[in-house]
């Protein structure tokens, strides 16, 4: 059997979506970002939404996301990627229009805009990365590191008198009457990948049935701030972020 | 549509500036609306919710929760080719400034309207133009620029809002209507503009390619960013947004003149300040004193070379404003020292009146 | 013909309305009008004020320092305005409540107890149309015909059954007016 032979269609079983670009990522390896940008581009394809999407990208490591993602995409200002998903949805109603989120971005300086349109139930999908810390800045603390957890501006980890509590988000968007689906995925096995890509899917499904704010949060790892390696990575996200961020649906109607 | 055309042939209607804008947004076939209430300009967007466009040209209307995300609102809208504007007035303008340096550094197209109350703070809800500096000189980080056009009357407010809409698309960049509380309020008449249509998506795509609609397969994605890593780049932005402005200062020049041509002693006023300084001229001619007005239109671009021209002219300017003298600043640079100019003004939403300039103007310049 | 008009009294007496009135009927002859109001606070029960401008040319400035007719309503308004008043100009006052009355003596000074004629007679509603007419009387700047016509204007369709009314109160207001100096 020569090479030809092999790699004849009929023994394809997996190709790249050509919704990804054919670029070299700026995401550390171990990160969760590109598995997540992947889900979206291929549920893009299968959907067969490419010319239909406009997606947010944020400030943070996804500033970036545009590279990667062959469809039309703005950048928004640190926080405010809902408030330009608002406005787009609304003058162009009939595309799909999601945003790209860290926990900085979502839920400390773009707090008022997430929950204002989760609240108003802007029919966009909400992609939340939560990996517990600012990883473009270099590790400082975001609004979702855990108690005791170390990061550059709590070197001594977090404390509830210092820093205040971290903030479950996602928690609290599932109570506002926007919301139509609010789930919490993560992305660190097999099984978990599928689950996070069925729980997109499902998203951008309600938002283009205008059934109100979908929100996933992706519970992450970002192994550079942690510092850990990526397979420890994912153990200490299991062992310590899913207890405080526990995986499921939150709201679905 | 057609029905709408022939019913507004030239009636004359009574109403507040800030009514006057809203009904030339939807007239002149805006897309969106996004605003956070603030006095004095809050009837913008009550008499937007009042008209309902959503029904009849189909623009949206939107109250955001704050100042900040009504700005980003319009950054979304803009990015995707769409009329868009936002309207506040001086705090809530300060809350604008990230997204108004955003927007002109990714080159879009958009309409913020400033209807100025006194400051700094929270000031007052009386009328100011403090706001000159923030408006002119870029006001956000980064070396941008907005035009400035000043309305002085409510007709003026219609036919700007129309104006700033064809200057932000034909430099795609955002324009700023800069009104103060008085011409907000009052009440004068107005022939509101024609209807024109909201422009298509097939026009948008045709007219402006960068716009974000969607990608079809035959293009390249769209990216609206204002983010460039690499220096060289930034450097380049920047370099490309500079020769913009020097465009926009030869190009969209706007002033008026009153009793300029013998003028002995030249008052540089805008906006209401220009009403008020026009009925100065008028008593300081009737006393014998060769006074003229010139009133800006655009702040930027500044009529610099309009002014220069009078430096040889005439024995003294004065600058009028609301504010503590900032557009003097200007005035001077214009002259460059070739005639004295002196400032008055009154701040903190305090408003001068004709005779109190004249005493101004007497004291400080004719001597 | 130029008249520069201020109107002045407390919040919800009507003050800012009948200068809309005013500025109406003088877009229904054809003139050019200006409006300005006090605004914010004062809409909710402070002292309120409004600037009417009628003239046959451009009006230049709608800022004013000094008027050719002053209409109060009450003590501090009084207080603020009766020296602006242009001399030979005209200054309308309510008696209601007042503890200082007008003293100067270069101006028309007149009276019209319209807040007490309104309690009286149920219909405190109409008070500042009762003064508009006063005022037509003393100064007809504009035609009643055509304070109706802008009225008719700018009420919305389902107030336009109380017009008689307001025409009524103009009447009754042009009766109660009197000259005191």
């Amino acid at each position: 059997m020569t090479t030809n032979d092999i790699i004849s269609p009929e023994n394809l079983v997996y190709t790249k979506t050509k919704v990804m670009n054919d670029v070299p990522m700026h995401y550390c390896p171990g990160c969760s970002h590109g598995v997540v940008h992947k889900l979206i581009a291929e549920i893009i394809e299968e959907m067969d939404f490419q010319e239909k999407t406009i997606g947010i990208a944020p400030v943070g490591c996804a500033v970036f996301a545009y590279k990667y993602l062959d469809i039309d995409w703005q950048q928004a200002a640190h926080g405010r990627a809902p408030a330009l998903a608002t406005a787009i949805k609304r003058l162009l109603p009939n595309r799909l229009v999601f945003t790209y989120q860290g926990d900085g971005d979502l839920a400390a300086i773009g707090t008022a805009e997430t929950i204002h349109a989760a609240n108003r139930g802007e029919n966009i999908t909400i992609i939340f990365i939560n990996n517990g810390i600012y990883g473009m800045t270099g590790g400082q603390m975001a609004p979702t590191t855990l108690i005791g957890m170390k990061s550059s501006t709590s070197p001594n980890g977090r404390t509830v008198e210092l820093n205040g509590n971290p903030l479950d988000i996602t928690k609290l968007l599932a109570q506002l009457e926007g919301t139509c689906y609010v789930t919490r995925q993560s992305v660190h096995n097999v099984g978990a990948v599928r689950k996070t890509k069925k729980a997109i899917q499902k998203a951008f499904e309600n938002s283009m049935a205008r059934k109100g704010t979908s929100v996933v949060e992706i519970v992450s790892t970002c192994n550079s701030g942690w510092k850990l390696s990526p397979a420890k990575s994912n153990d200490w996200m299991v062992e310590n972020m899913f207890p405080a961020y526990p995986l499921g649906d939150l709201k679905n109607i | 549509m057609n029905d709408s055309k022939k019913q507004d042939i030239k009636e004359v209607k009574l109403m507040k500036g800030n009514e006057a804008i809203a009904h030339a947004a939807i007239r002149c076939g805006c897309d969106g609306y996004f605003g956070y209430p603030i006095t004095p300009q809050s009837e913008i967007m009550e008499t937007l919710m009042e008209l309902e466009p959503w029904n009849t040209t189909g623009m949206v209307v939107l109250q955001a929760e704050s100042e900040t995300s009504s700005i980003n609102m319009v950054y979304g809208g803009a990015g995707c080719g769409k009329k868009t504007m936002t309207s506040s007035s001086s705090p809530g303008v300060s809350l604008m400034q990230e997204g108004m340096s955003y927007i002109a550094c990714a080159e879009l197209p958009c309409v913020v309207v400033n209807v100025m109350r006194g400051g700094p703070g929270l000031g007052t809800i009386q009328p100011s133009q403090a706001d000159y500096f923030q408006s002119v000189k870029g006001g956000g980080h980064g070396d941008y620029k907005l035009i400035t056009l000043a309305p002085a009357s409510v007709q003026e407010m219609a036919d700007y809002t129309v104006k700033a809409f064809e200057l932000a698309f034909k430099y795609l960049t955002p324009v700023l209507l800069l009104a103060d509380g008085i011409i907000g309020q009052m009440m004068e008449k107005v022939v509101l503009p024609p209807f024109q249509p909201r422009m298509t998506e097939a026009e948008i795509r045709e007219k402006y390619p960068w716009a974000t609609l969607g990608k079809p397969a035959n293009r390249k994605p769209n990216v609206i960013t204002s983010l460039a890593l690499e220096a060289e780049e930034m450097e380049a932005t920047n370099l490309r947004l500079q020769r913009k402005y020097r465009e926009i200062e030869k190009n969209e020049v706007l002033f008026e003149e009153f009793s300029c041509e013998d003028a002995e002693y030249l008052i540089v006023a805008f906006g209401i300040t220009a009403r008020i300084c026009q009925k100065t001229v008028e008593m300081a001619r009737s006393q014998g004193i060769k006074a003229g007005l010139l009133r800006p239109i655009t702040l930027f671009p500044f009529p610099t070379e309009q002014i220069s021209r009078y430096a040889d002219k005439t024995k003294g300017m004065l600058s009028v404003e609301l504010s503590a003298g900032q557009m003097v600043e200007d005035v001077r640079l214009a002259v460059n020292g070739r005639v004295q100019v002196e400032f008055y003004g009154r701040m903190g939403g305090i408003v001068p009146s004709p005779d109190e300039v004249l005493k101004a103007l007497k004291d400080k310049v004719v001597k | 013909m130029k008249e520069e008009i201020i109107i002045a009294g407390f919040g919800g007496q009507g003050v800012l309305s009948m200068g809309k009135i005013l500025a109406y009927s003088g877009l229904m002859q054809g003139q050019e009008v200006s409006w300005l109001p006090s605004y914010g606070p004062e809409q909710r029960g402070g002292t309120a004020n409004v600037t009417v401008i009628l003239s046959d040319e451009r009006i230049s400035s709608p800022v004013l320092n000094s008027y050719d007719t002053a209409i109060v309503l009450n003590q501090p308004s009084l207080d603020r305005f009766e020296s602006k008043v242009k001399p030979g100009g005209t200054l309308i006052f309510d008696g209601h409540g007042f503890k200082k009355l007008p003293t100067r003596t270069d101006i028309n000074i007149y009276r019209i107890d319209a807040t007490d004629y309104a309690h009286a007679n149920n219909e405190s509603k109409t008070m500042n149309m009762i003064i508009l007419g006063g005022l037509l009387k003393v100064r007809p700047i504009v035609l009643v015909e055509n304070v109706l016509k802008g009225l008719k204007k700018s009420l919305p369709e389902r107030h336009h059954h109380l017009i008689p009314t307001n025409e009524k109160a103009i009447q009754t207001g042009m009766k109660l007016i009197q000259k005191v100096n």
